[in-house]
C-alpha cells in the first residue's frame, strides 16, 4: 500500500511531469490564459491518462515489442476522440477556446511518456494509480501557471472581476505580458526555481 | 503567387510554430543542447511537416471532410467522417515518418546516420500534429498547406538552432543552482518569444 501511495504523489512535487521530466510543455503554455481552459484540460489529461494508462498496461503482453508505438497512439487518439466529441458536446464554449490543443493530447508527451515508462512493465492497478498522479501533477503546474496568469494579466479568476480594471473606473492596471505567451515561460521558470530552491537533488549539473 | 508566399513568410515569422503557439516545446527544450543536434532534427521536422502536411489536407478534403466522400457517387454526399479526424491525422504522419526513415536508409546513409535516433521521434512532435491541425481549421486548400508545413518547418528549425546557440554561449555565466539547465531555457526561450512578438505587427 505504502508503495502505491508513492507511485500516486511522486509525480506532484518529487517528480513533476513538467518541471523535472520536461514532458507535456507545449499544452501547459498555451491553454493556461484563463483559469476555466486550464481545469477542463486539466481534467480532460487526466482522463485519457487513466485509460490509457489502464488500456495499455492491461494488454501489454499481448503488444509485439516492434509496433508498440504505432498500438500505444492508436489507443490514446481514440481516447482523445471521446474527449474531444464530449467537451464539443457539454462544454461547447471552452472546447471552442480549446481548439487545436485538445486534438493536441495525442501527442501530449506525458500521456506517451507513462505509456512506455511505466504501464507497459506494471500491473493495471498500479498504472491507473500512476495515471492519477501524474494527471494532477500536471495540473499543479497548469492551475498555478492560469491563477497567476488571469489574476494579474486580466484581473479575475474563473471570468469573475476580482480586481477592477482601471480601463473600467477601478485602480487595477493589468499586466499585459502574463496574457501573452511570454508570460506563461518565466512564469514556469519560477515555478520550477521554487520547487528547486526547496528540493536541492533536482537541481541540474551541466 | 504573391498569397502564397506572404503565407509562407506568416508561417515562418509571425506565427512561429515553437515561440508563438509552444508547439513541439518536449524536444525543443531537450534537444537544444547543441547546435549540431538541434540543425538535425529541425532538418528531420522540415521534412516530415513538408511531407504530412499536403498528405492530409487530400486525406481531408476527399475523406473526411462534410461531404467528402461526394466523389464515390450521391449516396455518400452527407457522410460526415471528421470525428476520425485525429485517428487519421496521426495515423498519417506515423506512416509518413516510417517511411521517410526508411527510404533515407536506403537512399541517403549519410543524412540517416546524421538524423539518426530524431526521425522516430518525431511522430510525437506536436508541431507536425499541430500544424495539420491547424491546417483543417483553417481550411487550406492543397497549395496553401505546403506553403504552410514548409514554412512552419522552417520557422521551428530557425527557433530551436538560435535556442541551442544561445545554450551553447550560456555554458559560461553564473546561473543560480535552482534554475541551471531547465529552468533558464524557459527564461531565455520566454525572452526569445517577446523578441519575436516584433514580426507581429507586420501586416501580410
Amino acid at each position: 500500500m505504502a508503495k502505491n501511495k508513492e507511485v500516486l504523489l511522486d509525480p506532484l512535487f518529487n517528480e513533476n511531469p513538467i518541471a523535472l521530466q520536461v514532458l507535456g510543455i507545449c499544452s501547459a503554455l498555451a491553454v493556461t490564459t484563463k483559469m476555466e481552459t486550464a481545469l477542463v484540460m486539466s481534467l480532460a489529461v487526466i482522463v485519457v491518462l487513466i485509460f490509457s494508462n489502464l488500456t495499455i498496461s492491461l494488454i501489454r503482453n499481448f503488444i509485439p515489442p516492434s509496433i508498440r508505438i504505432i498500438v500505444q497512439l492508436t489507443i490514446i487518439a481514440s481516447l482523445v476522440i471521446i474527449t474531444d466529441q464530449v467537451l464539443k458536446a457539454f462544454v461547447y464554449e471552452t472546447a471552442k477556446q480549446l481548439s487545436v490543443f485538445v486534438g493536441l493530447i495525442i501527442t501530449n508527451c506525458i500521456v506517451m511518456g507513462r505509456a512506455e515508462a511505466f504501464a507497459m512493465q506494471q500491473g493495471p492497478v498500479k498504472s491507473v494509480i500512476d495515471g492519477i498522479g501524474n494527471g494532477l501533477g500536471y495540473s499543479i503546474v497548469l492551475i498555478f501557471v492560469a491563477f497567476f496568469r488571469e489574476l494579474f494579466g486580466s484581473g479575475s479568476l474563473f471570468g469573475v472581476q476580482l480586481l477592477p480594471l482601471a480601463t473600467e473606473g477601478g485602480w487595477y492596471t493589468p499586466n499585459g505580458l502574463l496574457v501573452l505567451s511570454p508570460g506563461a515561460f518565466f512564469l514556469i521558470a519560477i515555478f520550477i526555481w521554487i520547487v528547486r530552491a526547496f528540493k536541492p537533488d533536482q537541481i541540474e549539473e551541466e | 503567387m504573391e498569397h502564397y508566399l506572404s503565407l509562407l513568410v506568416k508561417s515562418i515569422f509571425v506565427e512561429n510554430m515553437a515561440l508563438a503557439f509552444f508547439l513541439g516545446m518536449c524536444s525543443f527544450l531537450a534537444v537544444s543542447k547543441k547546435v549540431d543536434t538541434a540543425m538535425g532534427l529541425g532538418a528531420a521536422v522540415v521534412f516530415v511537416l513538408t511531407i504530412t502536411c499536403p498528405l492530409n489536407n487530400i486525406l481531408y478534403t476527399y475523406l473526411l471532410k462534410e461531404g467528402a466522400l461526394s466523389w464515390l457517387g450521391a449516396d455518400f454526399a452527407s457522410s460526415d467522417l471528421s470525428f476520425l479526424t485525429f485517428l487519421t491525422l496521426i495515423g498519417t504522419i506515423a506512416a509518413s515518418v516510417q517511411v521517410v526513415e526508411m527510404a533515407l536508409d536506403k537512399y541517403a546513409p549519410a543524412l540517416y546516420s546524421s538524423l539518426g535516433i530524431f526521425l522516430p521521434l518525431i511522430a510525437v512532435n506536436c508541431a507536425i500534429l499541430g500544424a495539420s491541425l491547424f491546417m483543417v481549421e483553417r481550411d487550406y486548400n492543397f497549395a496553401e498547406s505546403i506553403a504552410y508545413g514548409f514554412g512552419s518547418g522552417i520557422g521551428w528549425l530557425l527557433a530551436i538552432v538560435a535556442l541551442a546557440a544561445i545554450r551553447e554561449k550560456m555554458r559560461y555565466s553564473d546561473v543560480p543552482p535552482p534554475l541551471r539547465g531547465l529552468g533558464i531555457t524557459f527564461i531565455v526561450t520566454g525572452l526569445m518569444a517577446i523578441g519575436f512578438m516584433a514580426f507581429a505587427g507586420i501586416q501580410l
